[in-house]
């Protein structure tokens, strides 16, 4: 089976029984989405919540909103169709707890709510999630099935 | 002149290693007093990385780290982060509370001991980085927590993902012989002042 892996501010497609594996996840999100019919999937580790914030924004894989664009077009470009398109959300944790304003801190919560509303704009419905919380996940995402392997230390292991 | 942190001329980056070694050898006197054994470190790393290549440090992203995270404050700002492998965390505590650990479980207070040294350690590389570019810099209070490096190390590599496709970091290792402690020392200077510290010491 092939496997590979979603870096920082990365993503992949995958088909034919494979999977996309994103290790140690933090604040970034891990968003999983999967054509049902097709069996296809597709993997996206981004930093940030919106490309439209910031002005270095080249690297499309690194926004929620500019990343779930390109995976959906890489996806559709394998085989993929939007309609079959379902998704799932993992990461977004808070690593560390401070008594502060900063909003940096706050960026795991931001992260998360921004893939929500482009998913949701794009009419892909979310379903299920493992975000928030203040620890890594480790996730593996199945072409097979479409199911979503997340493994912490010390918070257990489980398939959404 | 902006600095262009994935474009550092060779003058710029000894200066950040410079840095990174008055720094740290404050800290490592204060982290041997400490503990009462000599502690040596490395030549400080200037590293600049990818993000696709941040998790392949710290022995790579699923390695469970004790990561004690300071805001940097004042005329420079930015973050500390002083990583630890989970021998190396049992070692300390042992030599902190002169006994014999059985596993590499943490307890409250041993954590709260830690999260201390970290805090040391910190608060003199910053007094003597504050000392050089005459900056006036303090740090926030610690925030500790155990888990996989790559998730810990995301905190950092996110604050660059605003400006840059590239993460610095100013790293040292602490070195402990008889009993291997080793640590990390990063300095994340927010990209605005990496400018304010160079332009303080004449440099650009």
């Amino acid at each position: 089976m092939q496997s590979l892996k979603v870096g920082m501010a990365d993503l992949n497609t995958i088909k034919n029984n494979g999977t996309l594996v994103t290790l140690g996840l933090g604040s970034c999100v891990g968003i999983a989405i999967f054509d049902r019919k097709n069996k296809i999937a597709g993997l996206a580790h981004i930093m940030l919540p919106s490309s439209l914030e910031i002005k270095n924004n080249s690297n499309k894989a690194k926004f929620a909103d500019s990343g779930i664009e390109l995976l959906i077009s890489k996806m559709e470009f394998i085989g993929a169709n939007k309609h079959n398109m379902v998704a799932k959300l993992a990461g977004g944790a808070q690593m560390f707890k401070f008594n502060s304003k900063a909003d940096v801190l706050k960026i795991g919560e931001r992260n998360v709510l921004a893939s929500k509303s482009k998913l949701d704009e794009l009419g892909i419905k979310i379903i299920a999630e493992d975000t928030g919380g203040n620890f890594g996940r480790t996730i593996e995402f199945r072409s097979s099935d479409g199911s979503l392997l997340i493994k912490t230390i010390g918070y257990g292991k489980k398939t959404i | 002149m902006t600095v262009d942190i994935s474009n550092l001329n060779n003058i710029l980056l000894d200066v950040l290693k410079e840095l990174g070694n008055i720094g740290a050898g404050n800290a490592a006197t204060a982290l041997s007093q400490i503990i009462n054994n000599k502690v040596d470190m490395n030549v400080p790393q200037v590293r600049l990385l990818n993000f696709s290549e941040v998790d392949g440090i710290l022995g790579g992203p699923e390695n469970p780290v004790v990561g004690i995270y300071f805001g940097m404050e004042g005329d420079a700002v930015g973050n500390i982060m002083f990583i630890l492998d989970l021998e190396s965390a049992k070692n300390l505590v042992e030599l902190l509370f002169d006994k014999k650990k059985e596993s590499s479980e943490l307890n409250e207070l041993e954590i709260s001991a830690l999260s201390e040294i970290g805090n040391i350690l910190a608060s003199s590389y910053i007094n003597s980085l504050s000392q050089l570019t005459s900056l006036k810099l303090k740090t926030s209070v610690p925030a500790i927590t155990i888990d996989m490096a790559g998730a810990i190390l995301s905190v950092p590599a996110i604050q660059f993902s605003y400006v840059s496709d590239k993460v610095l970091f100013i790293e040292t290792e602490f070195i402990e012989e008889n009993k291997y402690i080793s640590g990390n020392l990063f300095l994340i200077p927010d990209i605005d002042s990496f400018e304010i510290i160079l332009n303080s010491l004449g440099v650009v």
